[in-house]
């Protein structure tokens, strides 16, 4: 048992400075996950904080200008052009000039003053209609706000019912929040697992994988030196994009490092040992990215990541039960966001040890009898 | 230019044109052996894609349905209740009426609803007198569902309240359409369907991961192995290598293309309002562009292990968070913004979102074929210099 776990911490040495001895790998594996966590974590927001709009006025009246201040004091909406006439409006959207086109009719004023409902027009560039529909809701909060200043000031009630909004979590809904703690796992996924399935890739390219099975190591120690490293390289890649996301955005982290650390270990380990699984099918190192990118894409894709489980369909979102990243994503958002325990990750936990479990023992097998 | 003996310069160009030509093919036809023949290439060429498209047509959405929230009904009046009806009937939410705030919020802690809806005890009463609340609640965890949410459980409320009005049992209830209502417009995408802009950002994704990967590792392994010092004692030229070993990979993105484009189509019925003539142009160019990164990085490196973790890094996960795709370039800080201008899935991406739903829009597609043919130049030369130096 000793000598068996002696072993195995050789090879784990032996692979470490196999992998990290190159300075160019050694900076590849440890740097970008914390400079991506650093561009993404400022690039990966639905938040809206410049949308550039143009307005057509065609009322130029004193209503219209308070309901354009509105807008403009924003801070969120930057005025790019004062449209003359409404045939204006289709080049300002197609050339992406303005993401938005606020029109304000002629008789604006006079139907408000009367008491008569006044429109508002908002035309938003659709290209990407998760974008515009966050613009347009910007616009229809801020004509809320003119609307309950215009009835306190012309001496009308105040509306007779209101949604009264609270947001738990994360009050100010600002999506980093949800992305930070998402990428920790989805950085690492991509990076581990490659870099198992080369590493055996490399040896079987090499022709060393052969030398190796005539040594005294037995299979299951030899695939325990590779998923080890792994592992440890993992989990110093998900430390560094949780520094970058405490320290660096400052996201207050409300959990608790006992409940998470061996939440990724178990993702690593599930991640690591699908990653040694399809090491088996690949004969050389080309082969060996190609088919980890397979399978990297559809488990990044369908975390949660980016577009929430819950509005996939019923089918895709079974397929996603085999997939180790979402648990991570689910695991990494509860423990740092809510503060989650053991017990409210319970069903995060047992698919991954499960999973690991499956993958380990299969490719324990595969590395045992796999036909050279 | 010792092949230059006796004969005038017109005859030895010529020759050495044929004889170049004769190379390249038989350097060209080498290699398509090789990737016809390695069933990686062809998984990622022909499998990766039609994986993609069933996961952007059929899978992704950002569209939020059958959101589960909880209803808490304090008091189950009739006011109350026909509100909590109204909310049962859109498509949107999945109610779960309960009777107290804390059961309610232990279902929000775990996971189970997305919000929690508030009617409080004396609702009718005070919407009787005309100042009603109603309190919501909603998981922040998620912000954009969160925001979503909001938005239409507002719509929601709002249409409720507007239908009392218009039938008359609504006293002085105005409902929370004010004064001033906004009609939104959502141009070139009017029933909002995130489908729409998910589907032509898949091209990105698979023209990128094509043309980055397939050629990552093959400079690299031919240095590895060592062949590659065997081909530099013929009289192969270097860039006579690149174009061999781009042609084969070029064609085969192109396979990914029209798959792509042909789902996209008819599958999934998303509108190609541009020209496909300039949508393949563009897409050619694109592809070049991603190959000779992947070239590039290869002869750069010379290691198959760096190689493949370089590969990795440009390619899948800048597509997707930061050519515009998913998330808005314009909202990201000046810093952020410049990296994005570096990056060729940008304009790929401005001209993509362009040519299928809005049509040809020279303003849009001129400035952005433009940068990706200088960058595809740019990079050819790169490639070549950085296979030369290696040479001597």
């Amino acid at each position: 048992m000793l000598a068996s776990l002696l072993r195995i911490l050789a090879l784990t040495r032996k692979e470490l400075l196999a992998v990290l001895k190159d300075r160019r790998a050694r900076l590849s594996l440890l740097i970008p996950p914390m400079v991506q966590a650093l561009i993404f974590g400022y690039a990966a927001t639905y938040d809206l904080n410049r949308v550039p709009y143009a307005l057509l006025d065609l009322d130029h009246s004193a209503a219209s200008r308070e309901l354009v201040s509105g807008l403009d004091g924003s801070g969120v909406f930057e005025r790019v052009a004062d449209l003359p006439r409404a045939s204006a409006v289709p080049d300002t959207i197609d050339s992406r000039r303005a993401l938005l086109v606020v029109r304000i009719d002629q008789d604006f004023e006079r139907h408000l003053l009367a008491g008569q409902p006044a429109d508002v027009q908002a035309i938003a560039d659709g290209r990407n209609s998760n974008t515009a529909g966050t613009a347009l809701g910007y616009v229809s909060s801020i004509v809320q706000q003119f609307n309950t200043q215009w009835r306190a000031d012309h001496g009308m009630p105040a509306a007779a019912m209101q949604v009264v909004e609270r947001a738990w979590y994360n009050p100010n809904l600002e999506t980093r929040w949800y992305m930070i703690p998402g990428m920790i796992g989805t950085l690492t996924l991509i990076q581990t697992m490659m870099l198992t399935v080369m590493s055996v890739a490399r040896e079987r390219e090499q022709g060393t994988f052969d030398q190796l099975l005539v040594t005294p190591f037995r299979p299951h120690e030899i695939m325990a030196g590779k998923a080890v490293p792994s592992m440890i390289i993992g989990t110093i890649q998900a430390s560094g994009v949780l520094v970058v996301g405490q320290l660096w955005f400052r996201i207050p982290f409300a959990g608790s490092y006992f409940v998470l650390y061996p939440g990724l270990l178990l993702f690593l380990l599930a991640a690591v040992g699908m990653g040694l699984l399809l090491s088996a099918v690949a004969g050389t190192m080309q082969q060996a990215m190609l088919y980890s990118m397979l399978f990297i894409m559809p488990f990044s894709l369908l975390s949660g990541f980016t577009t929430p489980l819950a509005s996939m369909p019923d089918a895709l979102q079974e397929f996603t039960l085999i997939n180790p990243l979402r648990y991570a994503i689910d695991i990494a958002r509860r423990v740092y966001l809510e503060g989650a325990g053991f017990g409210v990750l319970a069903h995060d936990l047992w698919p991954l040890a499960l999973m690991a479990l499956v993958t380990l023992s299969a490719a324990a097998w595969v590395f045992r009898y796999r036909p050279q | 230019m010792s092949e230059a003996s006796a004969a005038g310069p017109e005859a030895h160009s010529a020759t050495s044109g044929r004889r170049r030509g004769a190379r390249v093919r038989a350097l060209i036809r080498k290699e398509t052996r090789q990737m016809v023949r390695d069933p990686s290439s062809i998984a990622i060429g022909v499998i990766l894609p039609l994986i993609l498209i069933m996961l952007f047509g059929f899978g992704l959405s950002l569209d939020v349905r059958n959101v589960p929230l909880a209803i808490v009904l304090e008091q189950p009046s009739g006011d109350a209740v026909d509100l909590s009806e109204a909310l049962r009937l859109s498509p949107y939410f999945r109610p779960l009426v309960l009777q107290a705030m804390a059961p309610a919020e232990q279902l929000l802690q775990r996971g189970r609803v997305n919000g929690i809806l508030d009617i409080p005890g004396d609702f009718a009463r005070r919407l009787a007198a005309g100042d009603a609340q109603v309190q919501l609640i909603v998981d922040g965890s998620d912000a954009n569902s969160a925001r979503i949410i909001e938005g239409y459980v507002e719509g929601a409320v709002g249409s409720w309240s507007a239908q009392r009005a218009a039938e008359g049992r609504a006293g002085k209830l105005a409902g929370i359409a004010g004064p001033v209502d906004v009609q939104a417009r959502l141009w070139f995408n009017e029933s909002d369907e995130s489908r729409y802009f998910l589907v032509p950002g898949l091209l990105v994704l698979v023209m990128t991961l094509i043309g980055g990967l397939l050629t990552a590792m093959v400079m690299a392994r031919e240095w590895e192995l060592g062949t590659l010092e065997a081909l530099f004692v013929t009289p192969v030229r270097s860039e006579e290598i690149l174009l061999g070993k781009t042609l084969p990979y070029f064609g085969l993105a192109l396979v990914g293309f029209v798959l792509s484009v042909l789902s996209a189509k008819f599958l999934f019925e998303v509108p190609l309002r541009g020209s496909i003539w300039v949508l393949s142009l563009a897409s050619m160019l694109y592809t070049l562009v991603a190959l000779s990164i992947g070239l590039l990085i290869s002869s750069a490196v010379k290691n198959q292990l760096v190689a493949s973790q370089l590969a990795a890094l440009t390619t899948f996960m800048p597509a997707l968070m930061l050519s515009g795709f998913l998330f808005d370039l314009r909202s990201m800080p000046a810093a952020v913004r410049l990296v994005t201008y570096l990056l060729p899935a940008r304009y790929y991406v401005a001209l993509l979102q362009s040519l299928f739903l809005a049509g040809d829009v020279w303003s849009v597609i001129v400035p952005n074929v433009l940068v990706l043919a200088l960058m595809a130049a740019a990079l050819a030369l790169g490639g070549r210099a950085v296979t030369r130096k290696r040479l001597a």
